[in-house]
């Protein structure tokens, strides 16, 4: 009930090509997210599904049935935008109840399913307000609510929790993964945020410049990242690329290393450095490490690691979690 | 502005500009009422008390329920006109087109011709029912020319009007429908609303505020409108498109009647301000949303 195919979809905008042919599919009930650096096209992609772009060729499907040149009230699908747009001279009530009014439902139908809606998120207590008078995260569930009362097919979320403070969207993301599993619908949800991205998916797919970089489960790209750039994009804080002749002593131009797999000692060690910044969040420790002729590495400690700029510590990665790239920064197997 | 000291300072230093305002205003309206009380004929040199008497002269002269009439006829027709027209147009100029700097450009053009002299080309080169553009094209299909100012005076006069406040109005509702998010439609778009949903929906609501100064400035302008009655009809035939400020006009300095005039005048700023009060009770509310 909401599987969506991409085919050779591309989208140009004049001469410059932002998206060249992909291909895609969104299993029914996946979380998909995409995530990549700002313009690399993944809301452009969004939107070419939800219909609010024309594609320039390929063929979008959905549920298998051509879609590519529905409008996007036909297309079954609900969208939660970055600045939420929720109606400004409407209240709460009434812009939940704005899609059923437009799909030309009666009211006592309407009324009930705005009041489903209203129960699920949460917003009873301020349905007759404006969303003048409503907080960000407010705002953020009055949106949602206006899309889950369509009982779309798909949901596509557009950066949601981008204009949210840290704690607010630390919570919206557990509600939105819990809606999803209450719902069960297939949600795809643009971000930025790798943290997000690892957090929600079932699926991430990784975009640069609109190409697909790898697409799979969080855990496999943590674990064998396709690339280089998947490597760094992906686990925070990100991964240490290494090239060099310290490389080249583990069999590969390119090694990266993520900073929790790395032994920090005070004695020996595979690498030794001076400790330039210490970041203590109690339960962890970051360390940046100035290593001469490698770089400057970040290692992640124990909370109760002890060490303070200037102090030398010595570093081994782990061999078993050690990345290895070749020339053209492509994952060497094995 | 903070401290004591410093509103007294600030006060001190505006009081200047807002003393000249207040007498800039208080004079002009103090001798009005001083003439509306007194019979003042320019053609007689006496003047003495008249009590209520030019008031009531005034008051129950039919013109003045004419005029009266034709005043709130060219306010309501030319705000009609305009803020529905000027929504179309406005809508039609926010759609990227070529030329759209040089089409806004020439559209605005109208508003900055001085009242005389598009009063005189329409009355001229338009109106005329021999030799103006109108009557040519209603040659041209064969049908006879319409004399408009003779036949239809007040039409006329809000067609002129119209034509002249129309780019005001579009131009103000232009700027409200380019400031509304463009993901507000699209998200009534996803919602399944068609366009005439869109606009009647999000768009009308998003430009209430915008609307409602364009409505209450117009008001304003079109309660005194003068220029274009006395180059076109003289407020005639008859009384026919004769207004409250050109009846004051008439009896003030075509008849010399300076305490009647004034006793209009003063009649005159009554109304107005009636028309804000009940203007301001309609659509202010949207003013502070």
């Amino acid at each position: 009930m909401g599987s969506i195919t991409l085919k050779q979809v591309a989208k140009r905008f004049g001469d410059t090509e932002v998206i060249p042919p992909l291909n895609l599919t969104i299993e029914d009930g996946e979380f998909v997210v995409f995530v990549g650096p700002s313009g690399c096209g993944k809301s452009t992609l969004l939107r070419l599904i939800a219909g609010l772009e024309d594609v320039s060729d390929g063929v979008i499907e959905i549920d298998g049935n051509d879609a590519t040149s529905l409008p996007p009230a036909k297309r079954g699908l609900a969208m939660v935008f970055q600045s939420y747009a929720l109606y400004p001279h409407m209240t709460v009530r009434k812009n939940i109840a704005f899609p059923l009014k437009m799909a030309g439902l009666d009211q006592a139908t309407i009324d009930a399913k705005v009041n489903g809606a209203a129960a699920t998120l949460n917003l009873a207590d301020y349905i007759d307000r404006r969303p003048g008078q409503l907080s960000g995260g407010q705002r953020q569930r009055v949106a949602i609510g206006r899309a889950i009362v369509r009982e779309p097919s798909a949901f596509l979320f557009d950066e949601p929790l981008s204009n949210l403070d840290a704690a607010l969207r630390g919570n919206m993301r557990l509600e939105i993964s819990e809606l999803h599993q209450t719902l069960a619908t297939t949600m795809i949800y643009v971000t930025h945020d790798q943290v997000e991205a690892m957090t929600m998916a079932d699926k991430i797919v990784v975009l640069r410049a609109g190409h697909i970089e790898q697409v799979g489960s969080p855990l496999d790209l943590y674990r064998e990242p396709a690339n280089l750039f998947v490597a760094g994009f992906i686990g925070s804080p990100s991964m240490n690329i290494i090239s060099g002749p310290a490389a080249e002593a583990y069999g590969a131009p390119t090694i990266g290393v993520r900073p929790e797999h790395m032994d920090l000692s005070h004695e020996g060690g595979a690498w030794r450095g001076v400790v330039g910044v210490s970041e203590h969040l109690g339960s962890d420790t970051f360390l940046r490490v100035d290593v001469e002729g490698v770089g400057t590495l970040t290692a992640r400690a124990g909370g109760e690691f002890p060490a303070r700029h200037g102090d030398t510590v010595g570093l081994t990665p782990d061999p078993e979690r050690l990345h290895r790239f070749d020339a053209n920064g492509l994952r060497i197997a094995g | 502005m903070s401290t004591t000291h410093s509103r007294t300072a600030g006060k001190a230093m505006i009081s200047p500009a807002v003393i000249l305002l207040f007498l800039w205003m208080i004079v002009p309206l103090v001798m009005t009422l001083y003439f509306s009380f007194q019979f003042y004929n320019l053609l007689d040199p006496v003047t003495s008390f008249a009590g209520f008497a030019n008031y009531e002269y005034f008051l129950t002269d039919p013109a003045f329920f004419e005029a009266l009439g034709n005043t709130l006829i060219i306010v309501i027709g030319v705000l009609c006109i305009t803020v529905i027209g000027g929504t179309l147009l406005a809508l039609l100029l926010d759609q990227p087109m070529f030329g759209q700097g040089i089409v806004r450009l020439l559209f605005i053009a109208p508003f900055f011709v001085m009242p005389t002299v598009s009063a005189l080309v329409w009355k001229n080169m338009f109106m005329n029912p021999t030799n103006g553009l109108f009557a040519f094209l209603s040659k041209l299909v064969g049908t006879t020319p319409i004399d408009w100012l003779g036949h239809h005076p007040l039409a006329s006069i809000v067609m002129i009007v119209s034509w002249q406040w129309l780019p005001f109005a579009t131009l103000i509702l232009l700027t409200a429908m380019q400031s509304l998010d463009s993901e507000q439609i699209e998200a009534a778009e996803m919602d399944g609303a068609s366009a005439l949903s869109r606009f009647f929906h999000i768009i009308v609501p998003h430009l209430a505020r915008a609307g409602t100064v364009v409505i209450l400035i117009q008001t304003i302008f079109l309660l005194s409108i003068f220029a274009e009655i006395l180059v076109t009809t003289a407020g005639g035939p008859g009384y026919a498109s004769t207004n409250i400020p050109y009846l004051v006009y008439m009896q003030s300095l075509l008849q010399f009647d300076v305490g009647g005039g004034s006793a209009g005048g003063i009649v005159a700023v009554i109304l107005a301000n009636i028309v804000a009060i009940f203007l301001m009770r309609l659509v202010g509310k949207n003013l502070d949303l």
